[in-house]
């Protein structure tokens, strides 16, 4: 029973940090419909210069505010000078751009502080809490991280659904001609998104630095779970990102506790097969989603997109798809 | 004639091939994504490990078996994916190439963990000669077995099937009113290009005489896929621009990061960052590939010798 709790307690903590991952690469989908392979290298450098302050100054939440800044402007320039470029391009070439850049500032990484990973303070105590005499899996620290998943998650959501700003980005993701016309500033929130994910990103690596340790290849099973989490929730879903990160992070806990670390990613496998072959579109809305997806004929329905954003404003939450039967809204 | 190291590099070069033809069947005709592919050539590579170096087979049963065995997984997996569009399939075909490793690990007394199973190396036939090197034989069994992989796919992507694969890669809904069936041909797709990955597998393990999964990580899955996208999607000749970038490039920056004398984090690194750059800057350069840069490149040539070509 205690090796239960303390597996489920390891795999929240472990779940929280795959979920904020996860949160940043929703946010970059949501705002560009693109899949940010570089994600994991982008968060080991801000976690990289954070290391470098912390080491200098010795103040840890120095390092903190450098590595949330450099995660913000790392974000604005990688989209401003590379994804640009290959915003119409067919989308797998932003998907090797993202991997070209992944080897690329690992690379770069192991250039300037080698490749030997170095060990990382965590925020708070990472001595468990003391419950009834016996030390539960369970520390300030994972308290801290818990609290940041639900906080980002909150805010993201509170961002996307009720400020004009996150309307902006919607709409400039999904549909950008549309959106300019009605003078919506589509540069800027695409910039805007992928700033906002690599400083959400660089949240992620301070929270996982303590326990995976600073070096360039460190953060990739990272980036592959929390994909994986993101997938598991749905692509499309803030809160479905947090939960599918903290379930994922509990299933891996319990599969690595009960039978052995070798088989976590085959679990994941089985879990995102699993979980893809019931709701091929991730657990959460669906029907959402679906919604979200683009006309089939570009150009002829400026008209619906204008009607979606305005219904967007009213916030009614039923676009529906045009044509199908309970189309009231609109 | 070539020298040992350079036989084994055309033989990499050739097995990369089989790999990339088949991906660039199922990314750029059927318009699927896979980053798994890397755990298909080690369904292969295993299969034939396994029947060679236990059971004792001849090569091209074994090889043949490795094709057989990879598509029965394709069916399962192609079935799998034909359910899933865009970033779904991205993730699922992810944790496929980082979770089917660990099987390995699991199973360590029939597939030998970490250190992988060896096998013995080809004998070249006596006809050859005595002297006869063995990466020479090592390279005309992978490029034979590349040759039958580029035979049969261009084959295959000037037929109907081809044909189907493109229809549904290009509009799901009117391949399905043209009396397709589109999850089918999905599936078959799927098919192909996990027994060409097979293939080329089980030719990694005759070249290496070893099969690990140290070789088959999430990072072979990666370059595979940035290959047959480098290369130019949709044509044969940029697989093979795709598997002479994935060969010759290490060889390269390697020389070039070992002739400065610089520090050894930086000479360590410097290939992986040339490697990052040139696929940031290909992509850039030529959105189409390295086949769609240099038919362009062709034509303008082309146009501007021949007066009032337009």
């Amino acid at each position: 029973m205690t090796k239960f709790i303390d597996l489920t307690l390891n795999g929240i903590s472990t779940g929280a940090v795959y979920a904020v991952v996860a949160l940043a690469l929703v946010l970059i989908w949501r705002a560009t419909r693109i899949v940010n392979f570089a994600q994991g290298a982008m968060l080991m450098i801000t976690t990289f210069i954070a290391s470098s302050v912390i080491s200098s100054s010795g103040s840890y939440w120095l390092g903190f505010a450098v590595a949330l800044v450099s995660g913000l402007v790392l974000g604005a320039v990688v989209e401003r000078v590379l994804i640009r470029r290959v915003e119409g391009a067919p989308p797998l070439n932003a998907v090797i751009v993202a991997l070209g850049l992944l080897i690329l500032l690992e690379a770069i990484a192991g250039m300037i502080w080698g490749n030997t990973p170095r060990s990382f303070p965590p925020a708070f105590s990472i001595q468990g809490y003391d419950v009834g005499g016996t030390r539960v899996l369970f520390a300030p620290n994972d308290t801290f991280t818990v609290l940041v998943v639900v906080g980002v998650a909150l805010a993201l959501t509170a961002l996307f659904r009720g400020t004009a700003i996150g309307l902006k980005m919607r709409a400039a993701a999904f549909r950008p001609e549309v959106a300019r016309m009605l003078g919506v500033r589509v540069g800027r929130m695409l910039t805007l998104g992928w700033a906002l994910a690599a400083l959400v990103g660089s949240l992620a690596g301070m929270l996982v630095a303590p326990s995976v340790f600073v070096g360039p290849n460190q953060f990739d099973p990272i980036l592959v779970f929390g994909f994986t989490a993101a997938v598991l929730g749905g692509l499309d879903s803030f809160a479905g990102a947090a939960v599918g990160g903290i379930l994922l992070g509990l299933a891996l806990s319990y599969v690595s506790g009960y039978e052995g670390s070798s088989l976590v990613t085959l679990a994941a496998l089985v879990i995102l097969v699993l979980v893809l072959m019931i709701r091929p579109a991730g657990c959460s809305r669906a029907h959402r989603s679906a919604a979200y997806e683009r006309p089939a004929h570009e150009g002829q329905n400026a008209a619906w997109h204008a009607r979606a954003i305005a219904c967007d404003r009213r916030r009614c939450r039923s676009h529906p798809v045009p044509g199908q039967r309970g189309a009231r809204c609109l | 004639m070539l020298g040992a190291f350079d036989d084994l590099e055309l033989a990499n070069g050739a097995y990369y091939f089989a790999a990339l033809a088949g991906l660039t069947v199922l990314t750029g005709l059927s318009g699927q994504i896979s980053l798994g592919h890397g755990a298909m050539m080690a369904v292969g590579a295993y299969t034939v490990a396994l029947l060679i170096g236990n059971e004792h087979w001849a090569l091209v049963p074994a090889l043949l078996a490795a094709i057989v065995i990879s598509a029965v997984v394709g069916v399962a997996v192609g079935a799998a994916a034909s359910r899933l569009r865009g970033p779904y399939l991205a993730g699922a075909t992810l944790a496929f190439a980082i979770g089917l490793p660990a099987i390995a690990d699991q199973y360590s007394s029939t597939l030998g963990g970490e250190n992988g199973l060896v096998i013995n190396p080809p004998t070249p036939p006596s006809w050859l000669g005595a002297n006869f090197p063995l990466e020479r034989w090592e390279a005309w069994i992978a490029c034979a077995g590349a040759l039958v992989v580029l035979f049969v796919m261009n084959n295959l992507v000037h037929s109907g099937i081809g044909r189907a694969f493109r229809a549904v890669r290009d509009d799901e809904i009117a391949a399905s009113l043209c009396g397709l069936h589109v999850g089918g041909v999905q599936t078959l797709a799927f098919i192909v290009s996990a027994a060409c990955a097979g293939l080329a597998g089980g030719l990694l393990t005759v070249v290496l005489q070893l099969a690990a999964p140290g070789a088959f990580q999430l990072a072979l899955s990666l370059s595979l896929l940035t290959a047959v996208v480098l290369g130019g999607l949709g044509s044969l000749v940029g697989a093979i621009w795709g598997a002479a970038l994935l060969v010759l490039l290490p060889t390269w920056t390697n020389d070039l990061a070992n002739s400065f004398s610089l520090s050894t984090n930086v000479s360590n690194n410097l290939p992986l960052a040339i490697y990052g750059f040139v696929l940031i800057a290909a992509m850039l350069l030529w959105p189409g590939g390295i086949q769609a840069g240099a038919r362009a490149i062709v034509s303008r040539v082309r146009h501007s010798r021949v007066p009032g070509g337009s």
